[in-house]
């Protein structure tokens, strides 16, 4: 018996260098930072994309590129950012900080881990490949709307392979997370006293669970549709094309709560840091996000108000996306609360966090907007959309991936990051951020319709600016991948506790913390 | 490229038009409907009775929206600047109270069903196509429209009827540049017309903002409206479903003109039809 475990513990001393390390690696430390060095390959991948639609934008007229290959680049970029930035950074957050956060030595599942972390670089490989192929790329628009989508060229199996991948993938990342979640604990860290991070990611887990097989299942019906002879989607066989679009929006609706709780989770981990006094209503805000993901699973199909829904369906729908701002609203108030009479500072992580608060709400109320039905038919498919997403998912879950970066980035590099550059990236993203899509709202509502490489003059100006507001944008991530690598490569050095008003299990590692997190349990009061 | 740069030039003389940028950004929330620019930055009055419930609809939920921000942001701001170490405040600790969570949950609920019941009313009423005068059958196609007035039994298509040149930018744009065709859909005014609406390829949507119509025309189904014009005049919209390559090069151009005027104008299809 013992023998084995000295064998164990050999195993665990043996660390392959270089590229070899990080193939095989099993530690939750590396694998986490992998994703989010994915994540940022691919958000300036992505950003290149957006950067070809606002050039292309610029002014009326087509200047630079083919409409087909516009509609592969919105096709493309919603792709990337969705699955290539916000959940890989999310599942970084994730593989580094839930050991940390509830006390445990590593992920419950390492091998699972390396793998579902593998799979992704070959799916956005053949993703990213289907630009060079006969036909182009996918341009049928990432929700994939059939008949549309079946006219795409050769791409479109390997689209779909490469979602069935990112599926995979995620669902494994998923299952890990549970399982450290509700396995590692360490003795006392009861699940009312788990941070709101490890919380709202316990949720979003499930959530992947229960809806990524749903994309799996509908994207798999394309490929029989296009390549097997079926019909599920196909009017002339006795298919219905809008039930792709239910199937669809029943994986996306959950999937926009996938991408938007983690950040609801990090924002209330640094605002108490930096207000230096508790999270306000700690288990309304367990409540509330238990509400908004269960919620998620009723109010799909107001994404498709337009498609000619009996009317008792859309009364339906619109009550229930309504609903959702009740649980939204509680968690904007809890905010609220917890910066109220608190003693704050406003290092970066806490400046991005207050943004993240302001233009998610920005976007939340223009979400209340878009639920009213007969109003949402004026908005539906125009510019009034893409501005509404935008902020909950730029502003939104892109700020506080990045709140997270420079609130934790001192504890696992053990550096601090030079501050003062941190804040002009905050305050050079929040002027461009809101300079692009700002705009965008009102073009929509003047009637600009979403996906065009081209438009009517009297939408120039507001375009113009657009386009002006995402070249500053997208150049000034380049200063975030600047400090990144240079607080890795060495700078201040960061003590335990980093922040002055921290608490939690992490603060109480080393900075930065040993290969394995906590070798011995801690006891949480 | 020195060309394209000069081409753009006419374009970047009127966003350097500050001034009426300025003035449309800061006065958004207390502009009047008289002031300029106005138009262009808001949802259109339309020309219908259902587009003005939509309009005051809208406006009323975004002032509301406006001021739950300002009520939100308004103490973040207070807190923001009052509540800082700067300023020498030690924190508070209170951390949870059960009241006040209530009261967080219950007034936003019965804002909502605020919002509700003008919304469902509305809704009920732009959805009974009953009692409509007369039908036209509306159908997508990759990439133009098709007309078909079922009542005279005669249609034709409309197309694009902007140059491939000013698209290119070898040509002049005209003033209704991308939202001019060659054929519009003529209809009567003060008449209610139901509008059926399907496709013929994928999936489009036929949207005039004028009218505060947007419906999706589907391969296979068919979808069903309803208009009634009070004004005559020239209605332009778009397609607002992705439908491949020239999605944004699919518009919709609406005449509404006087009864009589219709008549005559039927009369003018039906006989070149006959012949």
């Amino acid at each position: 018996m013992s023998e084995i475990a000295a064998a164990h513990d050999d195993h665990h001393d043996y660390h392959p260098s270089g590229l070899w390390r990080w193939v095989t690696t099993t530690n939750h430390k590396d694998i986490g930072t992998l994703y989010l060095w994915l994540a940022m390959i691919m958000f300036f991948i992505g950003g290149a994309m957006a950067l070809v639609i606002r050039t292309e934008l610029f002014s009326p007229g087509l200047q630079f590129v083919d409409p087909q290959f516009f509609n592969s680049m919105t096709t493309l970029h919603a792709l990337v950012m969705i699955f290539g930035v916000v959940m890989p950074a999310f599942t970084g957050l994730a593989n580094w900080q839930i050991p940390l956060m509830v006390g445990a030595t590593d992920m419950a599942l390492p091998r699972l881990n390396n793998w579902s972390f593998w799979i992704l670089p070959f799916a956005f490989a053949m993703l990213l490949s289907t630009m060079f192929m006969d036909g182009g790329g996918p341009a049928g628009g990432w929700t994939l709307y059939p008949p549309l989508t079946l006219q795409t060229g050769n791409a479109l199996p390997f689209v779909i392979f490469s979602i069935h991948f990112m599926g995979m993938s995620s669902i494994m990342g998923a299952i890990n997370i549970i399982a450290t979640i509700v396995n590692m604990r360490a003795p006392g860290m009861h699940m009312m006293k788990m941070p709101l991070f490890v919380w709202t990611w316990l949720i979003t887990a499930f959530l992947l669970i229960a809806v990524m097989p749903v994309l799996a299942g509908g994207v798999t019906m394309l490929l029989t549709d296009k390549f097997f002879g079926t019909s599920f989607f196909n009017a002339a066989g006795g298919g219905d094309p809008v039930m792709f679009q239910h199937i669809f929006w029943f994986f996306g609706h959950p999937e926009v709560y996938i991408l938007i709780l983690p950040s609801f989770g990090v924002v209330s981990s640094i605002l108490p840091t930096f207000s230096r006094k508790p999270l306000f209503g700690y288990s309304s805000m367990v409540y509330a996000t238990a509400s908004i993901a269960f919620l998620s699973f009723v109010v799909w199909a107001h994404h498709m108000f337009t498609v000619g829904m009996p009317l008792a369906g859309e009364l339906f729908f619109m009550f229930a996306t309504m609903l959702i701002a009740v649980p939204t609203g509680v968690k904007v108030f809890n905010w609220v609360a917890t910066m109220w009479r608190g003693s704050m500072t406003f290092e970066t992580p806490m400046l991005f966090a207050i943004g993240f608060i302001i233009m998610f709400t920005i976007g939340g109320l223009s979400g209340l907007m878009l639920a009213i039905v007969p109003a949402d038919f004026q908005y539906h498919d125009s510019y009034f959309v893409v501005a509404h997403f935008h902020y909950v998912l730029v502003p939104g879950s892109i700020f506080a991936i990045m709140a997270a970066v420079y609130y934790w980035l001192p504890k696992w590099t053990g550096n601090h990051y030079p501050e003062r550059l941190g804040k002009w990236h905050f305050w050079l993203s929040t002027i461009f951020v809101n300079l692009t899509f700002f705009p965008m709202h009102f073009v929509g509502l003047a009637g600009m319709p979403r996906r065009i490489p081209d438009y009517a003059l009297q939408f120039a100006d507001y375009n113009m600016l657009a386009s002006i507001g995402a070249f500053g944008f997208g150049f000034a991530q380049l200063l975030f991948l600047y400090i990144v690598v240079v607080t890795i490569r060495g700078g201040e050095k960061a003590t335990d506790q980093v922040w002055e008003g921290a608490e939690g299990l992490e603060w109480t590692l080393p900075s930065p913390p040993p290969y394995h997190s906590f070798t011995t349990p801690p006891v949480v009061r | 490229m020195p060309e394209r740069i000069r081409r753009l030039l006419p374009n970047l003389k009127s966003v350097l038009n500050l001034r009426r940028l300025a003035a449309g950004a800061i006065l958004l929330p207390f502009a009047s409907a008289a002031l300029a620019g106005w138009d262009t930055l808001n949802m259109p009055v339309g020309v219908t009775e259902v587009s003005r419930i939509v309009y005051d609809l809208h406006m009323l939920i975004f002032w509301i929206c406006v001021v739950i921000g300002i009520v939100v942001f308004g103490a973040m701001f207070y807190s923001i600047l009052m509540h800082r170490k700067s300023r020498g405040v030690t924190a508070a600790t209170f951390h949870e109270s059960t009241t006040v969570e209530v009261i967080w949950t219950v007034i936003p609920f019965i804002i909502l069903v605020a919002m509700a019941v003008p919304a469902t009313a509305t809704l009920i009423k732009m959805e009974d196509s009953g009692q409509s005068e007369m039908t036209i059958k509306i159908t997508g196609y990759q990439w133009l429209w098709r007309y078909d007035y079922l009542d005279h039994d005669f249609g034709f298509y409309s197309f694009l009827s902007t140059s491939r040149d000013s698209i290119r930018d070898r040509a002049e744009k005209s003033e209704h540049y991308l939202l001019e065709v060659d054929r519009p859909l003529v209809i009567p005014t003060n008449t209610k017309i139901r509008l059926l609406i399907t496709a013929n390829d994928v999936i489009h949507a036929w949207w005039v903002p004028d009218l505060a119509l947007k419906r999706d025309a589907i391969p296979g189904f068919i979808n069903e409206l309803w208009t009634q014009i009070d004004d005559p005049g020239v209605y332009r919209g778009q397609c607002a479903e992705l439908c491949g390559r020239d999605h944004g090069f699919m518009p919709i151009e609406v005449h509404a003109v006087p009864p009589d005027e219709y008549r005559a104008w039927v009369e003018e299809q039906t006989a070149g039809a006959a012949e």
